[in-house]
Formats: structure tokens, C-alpha cells, sequence
């Protein structure tokens, strides 16, 4: 079975980790790499690795005689949302990384199988990836009337992009645990701690269940979802058992399910403790791949 | 130069934002409204009216409200007569939107806190507070675990984004007399006339009302109390033994000293679970630099796990955590229960 081909537009920090995940694909085989500055180390190191670079953006790419079957963009919610429309008219499926949000919103665990034929599709957050899976494991076996994530990353793994728009973050991110995870509603909080040496990404869930939920249920649930996760994000795991408490007045009369995970970056490029990266570069390889074989199949 | 014609300094008090925390979040509109009369009464310029971890702060993590807090701040605006209503935000927690809504209520003042290092976060909301006509001023949190030079760079950023004020906050109670005016003096030099510097100081070392004198020495314009320290922790400078205190060194505030004694004691008092105490917990949090906030938290983690509540806020310390991370105490607890 052959392999699709990829481009990655966007040689930064993502775009340079997501090449080294790409380049270890059994099922896609990363060509190009796009930047926009001819300086950028990311273009240096994927021609190192063989890959046809520019420096002249997404216009120069869609120019050549051979284009992508698929593009990865890792650049800005700007500047995709430029290129998404280029994109589509060619033909060539979009694996966004960014925070544009112009197709449907992906986590593989959940939905991938929903939007293998979509023609652009949104990895939505990086705490969207971590937690709207265990918020899926909970509403398929008990109602979640409202689901909260706390989201801790390390102050360095936070971009200017993450910083300069942290209520987006917020915002998409409790979309998504309303829309793919399940809940009536959802709330997403984002912490950035600047410890020394830096924490691994931390992500706790919070869902609400009825009093005479199935608790062995909802934890079986959670185990299997997050081992699922990890099948394609090998750092991610639980840190504790799922913990249970009673409904009080300060859980606003809600009893609730605790889950505490974490994301320990594969170190591919970007450092371990950045596993709020390593989570999203990791989610579009295997989103990447799902369309591949698709196209091949 | 002092902070106005008629005042040396502006004060803030906070026990309807702060004692939120102490009171876990279950304040009522007639909670408010008394307090806010007495306050008003007293003489107190600024009070400030939010769930304890801000707007959007209702939640599993940091404890539900009893009562929605945009309408405890529309029965603090409606109460007051004299006194200006303030909020908090921190971003990451709440969002703009909350802020619209915050100033359609009547508030007037909006506070936005990130962490002492986090402060680029905050450059979006400062933008929108000032585009609403609002006054702003920013917290730098957990002042105590970073140099005076660091802070001064990150109020700076604050300043340059549209804050008008900027408060070393000692959120874990953990500085001591000269690292405050030190820290103080550092903002003041950095700022210049670009905004004032302002201090929120924590009585986990007992230090509350010496540090904020401190800081006006140093050249703070405005400081942060709560009557009755009701507050998170150990509580809040006293904000009766602050106006008493700068009474008899003749810095104006504007409070009636006789008058927010008996605030205390008559109004503020009935309406707290308890008096917030310098005890084994919170001396601790002052000891090991841990956000004052954590307090009840670990107290309940502590009963329900079977452990040390101490040894939650030690550990907490150790991993460095910050504002906000209240749902890594249970985890520290079931991982203490583990050990046993």
C-alpha cells in the first residue's frame, strides 16, 4: 500500500515536531516543509531530513506540478484561514493546527471516524485533545450535565499566539466538551505555571453524574478511553484513579467524577514537559494517517 | 504625591471578594448589602465584589456560588452611595465577556490578576477595561516568589497594556517588611507616572497591617484590607487596624476609624463561618509560600482523604504550585492516602 504524501506548512517549533512524528508514519511520507523566512531553523532541519523546502509560503507550494494529498498547517488562525479555501479547491485535505476552526473539530479518540472524507479539520485545543476524551468516556455510560477541565502547562510551552488569545483557548476548548465530549454544558480554565524545572502538561476533568450513577462503570470508561489516547500519544496516562464525591454545596449540588491526567511529550523535538504540543502534533499524525488510508484504500 | 487632594493613599477592601474564599463562596445579596452600607458608611472608597477566584470563578474547582456574583455586584452598586464598586478577573478563569457584563452592572473598577510572571495574558482584557471606560488596575500574584527587578518588568507590561495601577500581591502571605518595600520601591521606579503601585498583603506571617506601611513608605498609592481580615488564609490585612494605624501616623484615607471598628465587630463579623486565624494551616501556607487561597481546600481534601491538611499545603509547595491549581490538591491527597 503506498503512502500519501504531506506537506507542512509552518517550520516552527509544531511544524519541526510533527515532521519527525510524520517521518516515522507508515502510512505518510512528509515532502515539504513551508516557511515563509529562509533563516527559519525548522526549514534547515527538514531539508536535513530530505524535505523539499520554501521559504516562499503556501502560494509557492500549490504551484508545483505534484501537490500534497495532505497539508498539515501549523501557522497561525490568520493565515490558515487564507490558505483553507486554496486548500479545498485542489483537492487536498487540511489537518489544521491551528486555532482558525474553519472545519470540524476533530479529537481521534472520539470522532475521527465522523470526518475521514471532511476536507479540513480542526484539532481544536490542546486541552481539548487531553480532556474531551475522558469527558466522552463519562456522558456514553452516565449524563454529564456539565463537564469543567483545568488545563496547567508549563509557562515556557505557552506561545505568544496561546497568551495574546488565552479566552479563545477557554472558549473552544468548552465548546468542544459540549460538542464531542458529550456534556450539556462545559468550562474550560487554563493555568500557566513557570516551575523550574518546568511541570509536565496536567489536566484535570471534572464531570458531573447523577447520585446513582454507576461508578465502576464510569471508572471502566475512563480507563479504557485514555488507554485508547495513548495509543497515539504514548506520555498520555492517568495519574490517580478516577475519584468520586457526594454532591456538597460548594459542588453546587452536583456529585462528580475527578480524573487527573497527564501528557509527557514523546521529545521528538520540542522538550518532554511541552506535552500540550506534543498532544496536538500527535493527534494530526494520527488524524493524518486516518485520512491517508483512506485516500489508499 | 499623595493619591488625590483629600487622600494619601487609596484603600481597597476586599472581604467580598477575598472573604469569598473563607465564606466558600456562599454570600447572599443581604450579605452584600450590609456590608456594603457599612463599609460605605465608614468611609471606605473602593470595595470590591466577585466570587474569591474572580469572575467565572463558580465552578468544581474553586467551589460554586451560592448566589450568581453579577448579582451580588448589581446589589453592591445599587447599596453603595459613595463608595466604587470593583471586580476581579483572572484570565484563563474568566473572559471579556464577563467583563461587558461586570460594567453593565455599575461596577467601575476592574482588577485583573495573573500570576507574577504570567502578566502578557492580561493584555487583552486591560484593552477592553479601558475601552469600556473602566478604571484598571492589575495584581501580580504570588509577589513573593520573584525578585523586585522581575516584577518591575512584568508591571510594565501591565502598565504599557492600560493598567493603571499595579499591586505587588502577596497572595501567600509570605513576604516580610523589607522584601515589600523593596518590591514596592522597584514598581514605583519602573513606573514612574505611567501608573501607580499598590500592595494586597496576607496575614499568614502576621505581617499584613506592618508590610502595607511598609509599602506606602515605599510609595504605594493604593492598598488592599479586609475588615475583620476576612479573607483567604490567615485573612487579609485588617482593614480596621490599617485605618487605626494610619490614623495616629497621620497618612490620609479617608476611613472613619471609630466607625469601621464597629463595622467589624456589628456587621462583618456575624456574617463569617469563623474568624480567619493565624493557626497550624495557615501559618503554614506563610511559612511555605503556598497561595492563600488553598486553604479550605486542602482542609476539605485533608477530612476526606484521611491526612495531613499541612502536609497538602507542604506538598504544594514544594511542586511550586500557583493560583488557580486547586484541583491538584486532591491529587497530593490521594497520593498521601496511597502512602500511608
Amino acid at each position: 500500500m503506498g503512502k500519501a504524501t504531506a506537506a507542512i506548512v509552518g517550520s516552527g517549533n509544531i511544524g519541526t515536531d510533527l515532521m519527525y512524528k510524520l517521518l516515522r508514519s507508515a502510512h505518510i511520507e512528509p515532502r515539504w516543509m513551508i516557511g515563509v523566512d529562509p533563516d527559519s531553523p525548522g526549514l534547515k532541519r527538514a531539508a536535513d531530513q530530505g524535505l523539499i523546502t520554501s521559504a516562499e509560503g503556501v502560494d509557492w507550494l500549490l504551484a508545483q506540478d505534484e501537490r500534497p494529498d495532505i497539508v498539515f498547517e501549523a501557522t497561525s488562525a490568520y493565515v490558515h484561514r487564507e490558505n483553507a479555501p486554496k486548500y479545498r479547491e485542489l483537492g487536498i485535505q487540511a489537518v489544521d493546527l491551528t486555532p482558525a476552526a474553519v472545519g470540524p473539530a476533530v479529537v481521534p479518540a472520539v470522532n475521527l471516524g465522523a470526518h475521514l472524507d471532511a476536507p479540513n479539520v480542526s484539532l481544536i485545543t490542546c486541552g481539548g485533545q487531553a480532556t474531551i476524551p475522558i469527558v466522552h468516556a463519562v456522558s456514553r455510560v452516565a449524563e454529564v450535565a456539565y463537564a469543567e477541565i483545568v488545563a496547567s502547562v508549563a509557562s515556557p510551552s505557552a506561545g505568544p499566539g496561546t497568551r495574546a488569545n488565552i479566552d479563545e483557548f477557554t472558549k473552544t476548548t468548552a465548546r468542544g466538551i459540549e460538542t464531542i465530549g458529550g456534556a450539556a454544558k462545559g468550562k474550560a480554565i487554563i493555568i500557566l505555571n513557570p516551575a523550574e524545572p518546568p511541570m509536565l502538561m496536567q489536566d484535570t476533568i471534572f464531570c458531573s453524574i447523577p447520585v446513582d450513577a454507576d461508578r465502576d462503570a464510569v471508572a471502566a470508561s475512563i480507563k479504557e478511553v485514555a488507554a485508547e489516547v495513548a495509543t497515539y500519544v504514548p506520555g498520555y496516562r492517568l495519574r490517580t484513579e478516577p475519584q468520586f464525591d457526594d454532591p456538597t454545596a460548594v459542588s453546587g449540588g452536583l456529585a462528580r467524577v475527578a480524573v487527573f491526567v497527564e501528557v509527557e511529550g514523546a521529545g521528538d523535538f520540542l522538550p518532554p514537559y511541552s506535552g500540550n504540543l506534543d498532544i496536538m502534533t500527535a493527534a494530526a499524525t494520527k488524524v493524518g494517517e486516518g485520512f491517508a488510508q483512506r485516500i489508499h484504500a | 504625591m499623595p493619591y488625590s487632594a483629600d487622600l494619601d493613599i487609596r484603600v481597597t477592601d476586599s472581604c467580598l471578594r477575598d472573604g469569598s474564599h473563607a465564606k466558600q463562596h456562599q454570600f447572599t445579596v443581604e450579605h452584600v448589602r450590609s456590608i456594603v452600607a457599612a463599609l460605605d458608611d465608614a468611609g471606605v472608597p473602593v470595595i470590591e465584589v466577585t466570587h474569591g477566584d474572580g469572575l467565572g470563578g463558580s465552578s468544581f474547582n474553586y467551589g460554586f456560588s451560592h448566589t450568581p456574583e453579577q448579582e451580588l455586584i448589581k446589589a453592591a452598586v445599587a447599596t453603595a452611595r459613595r463608595a466604587k464598586i470593583a471586580f476581579l478577573m483572572l484570565p484563563g478563569v474568566g473572559v471579556k465577556d464577563d467583563i461587558r457584563e461586570a460594567a453593565d452592572n455599575g461596577a467601575s473598577i476592574c482588577r485583573i490578576a495573573t500570576h507574577c510572571t504570567e502578566a502578557d495574558v492580561s493584555i487583552q482584557h486591560f484593552g477592553l477595561a479601558r475601552e469600556l471606560g473602566l478604571e484598571t488596575v492589575g495584581f501580580l500574584m504570588m509577589s513573593h516568589s520573584r525578585p523586585p527587578e522581575v516584577l518591575a518588568e512584568q508591571a510594565r507590561i501591565m502598565a504599557d497594556a492600560g493598567c493603571q495601577c499595579v499591586y505587588v500581591v502577596d497572595s501567600a502571605g509570605a513576604l516580610i517588611m523589607e522584601q515589600t518595600s523593596d518590591r514596592i520601591a522597584a514598581l514605583v521606579a519602573e513606573l514612574g507616572d505611567d501608573a501607580q503601585v499598590g500592595f494586597h498583603g496576607h496575614e499568614n506571617l502576621g505581617l499584613g497591617v506592618a508590610n502595607s506601611i511598609l509599602a506606602v513608605r515605599a510609595g504605594a498609592k493604593q492598598i488592599d484590607g479586609s475588615v475583620r481580615r476576612f479573607g483567604a488564609g490567615a485573612g487579609n490585612t485588617p482593614l480596621e487596624a490599617f485605618a487605626a494605624v494610619t490614623d495616629k501616623l497621620g497618612i490620609r484615607t479617608g476611613i472613619d476609624t471609630l466607625k469601621i471598628i464597629d463595622a467589624a465587630e456589628d456587621v462583618v463579623r456575624p456574617i463569617m463561618d469563623g474568624e480567619c486565624l493565624l493557626d497550624r494551616l495557615t501559618l503554614t501556607m506563610g511559612y511555605a509560600g503556598v497561595y492563600s487561597s488553598f486553604l479550605k481546600h486542602a482542609d476539605r481534601q485533608a477530612r476526606k482523604y484521611g491526612v495531613s491538611g499541612a502536609e497538602i499545603l507542604m506538598e504544594a509547595g514544594r511542586r511550586k504550585l500557583i493560583g488557580g491549581q486547586e484541583d491538584q490538591l486532591i491529587e497530593i491527597a490521594v497520593a498521601l492516602a496511597a502512602k500511608k
